[in-house]
């Protein structure tokens, strides 16, 4: 329970790093600690393979493009653009009533502890998310795997070399 | 786990540290003896017998170097990097299995950090991670060489991982499992003829070779640190023990991608008749079953070790023998050669495994 307590307290604590930060590298390296900490909450679910792939994926993989392209930008406080106080107020209603739906919809569940006697230590475990994705949910796994071909089909389609431009 | 399992498995995991650093030390010395040999000069001979003591003496050279903070650098970040960089390429070795058991009457001791059921995509994930360092470093710098070498890196390390995972797909298609000890002690079986992943995987240990040239930022794929081009890359405003730090990690990097790849295609801690070699230590030499196991396990993991000192040879020998790819050469290399020949590879060990020519 300690360690759900820590863990949580350091993911709110990034996550509200990530808002505030004024400069954008630092943004990213919070939200990069935040992914760690999400790991660190499967984990504590008994899902290691999530917590492994989310590192790798999210990470390891996607925040690295993000700081990449924040590093080539070269954006800081001096170029950030002014935001109308407009956009500042309807992003501010926006996220508070998403809070307000998750909190009304999360607000009469209760949690239920674990009961040892049925408790299935292997659940989460590599074979046994293959096993659950591949027969019981073997269709939506390929549609996503489709969606996932569209995007890559579009983002070859669009980094093409165009006939007679020269890439470097 | 009872106390005394944890205590050994706690001395384990600071065996394996203590190891790594020592491993990268004495790759400084290695690389520059490699070096000298390759090039037909003496090489370093001045510190100590034959030389062994450069180690210690670049240390003291590197500890008492100024310093230097470049004018408009992110402090914090600038420390950062290094540190970072240090702590990944340390954190990878844990799950790597170093020798099978060791029994003392109740007590069994596994000569690996932790055995965790995901044990490859832990490496991943740190392998992964590990660019952090440099990216982070080379933008604090607040130089266009540096932030150029740190772009590079980034590239380069997302590129190469694609194909380098690909690779090892079609290892785990065999294995069935993600374990690091189960993938090494299925590579050999008592009492059959069993092969080492390598032979049943030529072309994903070529692939998974060069990624691994290329996660490791070695020549020819040390765009990163490309001297001729960017001065000194992500590095080039570092200096005193940052950069020390900076190429340490490096070595650590080396060690732990000849681990890996020994585990994965040349059979970990196995060697060739080490059940008949058991088999005559009980029978004709009247060693008890326990002892001749850690008798095994003994020349298992020096047998590993062997392994792990043949492939970073092996690294320095290329860095010593063929020239830099260019940028675009790289990319090529990476996403239009070694993706397709590594899908290729996963759908020939699918067509053998389905037709149960290998299992």
């Amino acid at each position: 329970m300690s360690l759900f307590l820590f863990l949580a307290f350091v993911a709110l604590l990034s996550a509200l790093g990530v808002v505030f930060a004024k400069n954008p590298v630092h943004s990213v390296l919070f939200l990069i600690l935040t992914f760690f900490t999400l790991s660190g909450h499967y984990l504590l679910l008994n899902a290691q393979f999530l917590a492994a792939v989310n590192i790798i994926v999210y990470a390891g993989a996607i925040m690295v493009l993000f700081l990449f392209v924040i590093m080539f930008l070269n954006l800081n406080e001096d170029t950030e653009p002014h935001k109308p106080a407009l956009a500042k107020f309807a992003a501010a209603i926006a996220g508070g009533s998403l809070l307000l739906i998750m909190v009304a919809a999360l607000r009469h569940v209760q949690p239920d502890g674990v009961n040892p006697a049925t408790f299935d230590s292997q659940i989460g475990m590599v074979d046994r998310l293959g096993m659950v994705l591949f027969r019981q949910y073997a269709l939506p796994f390929e549609l996503a795997s489709i969606l996932l071909l569209a995007a890559m089909v579009g983002s070859v389609m669009l980094g093409k070399r165009e006939t007679g431009e020269r890439n470097f | 786990m009872s106390l005394e399992t944890l205590g050994w498995q706690g001395l384990v995991i600071l065996a394996v540290f203590g190891l790594s650093l020592l491993i990268a030390t004495y790759c400084t010395y290695a690389e520059r003896v490699i070096a000298a040999f390759l090039q037909d000069r003496v090489g370093p001979d001045r510190a100590g017998p034959y030389g062994l003591l450069q180690p210690l003496a670049d240390a003291v050279k590197m500890f008492t170097k100024e310093e230097f903070f470049p004018g408009g650098a992110n402090k914090a970040l600038f420390i950062f990097g290094p540190c970072l960089a240090m702590v990944t390429a340390l954190m990878s070795s844990a799950v790597i299995p170093f020798g099978n058991k060791l029994t003392f009457g109740d007590t069994i001791v596994w000569l690996q950090g932790i055995e965790i059921n995901v044990g490859m995509l832990y490496v991943f994930g740190i392998v992964s991670l590990g660019v952090y360092g440099l990216m982070i470093g080379g933008w604090a710098s607040n130089n266009k060489f540096s932030l150029l070498g740190a772009v590079r890196a980034a590239s380069q390390n997302i590129s190469y991982e694609l194909a380098m995972g690909l690779a090892l797909i079609a290892v785990l298609m065999m294995s069935g499992t993600l374990s690091l000890r189960e993938i090494t002690l299925q590579q050999s079986v008592a009492g059959e003829w069993h092969f080492w992943n390598i032979v049943k995987q030529p072309l994903g240990f070529i692939i998974f070779c060069t990624c691994a040239f290329a996660e490791t930022n070695r020549t020819p794929f040390d765009l990163p640190e490309c001297e001729a081009e960017l001065i000194g890359g992500y590095h080039t405003e570092y200096s005193s023990m940052k950069l020390g730090l900076y190429l340490f990690s490096e070595y650590i990097n080396i060690f732990v991608a000849s681990a890996v790849m020994s585990v994965l295609y040349f059979g970990g801690f196995n060697f060739p008749f080490q059940y008949e070699l058991r088999e005559w230590l009980i029978s004709n030499q009247g060693v008890g079953t326990d002892m001749a196991q850690n008798i095994i396990t003994g020349l298992g993991t020096v047998a590993l070790f062997g392994k792990i000192f043949a492939f970073i040879f092996f690294f320095m020998w290329v860095r010593w023998t063929l020239p830099r790819f260019r940028y675009d050469q790289l990319m090529r290399l990476g996403w239009s050669i070694l993706i397709p020949l590594a899908i290729f590879n996963i759908l020939l060990t699918g067509g053998l495994i389905t037709f149960g020519v290998i299992k």
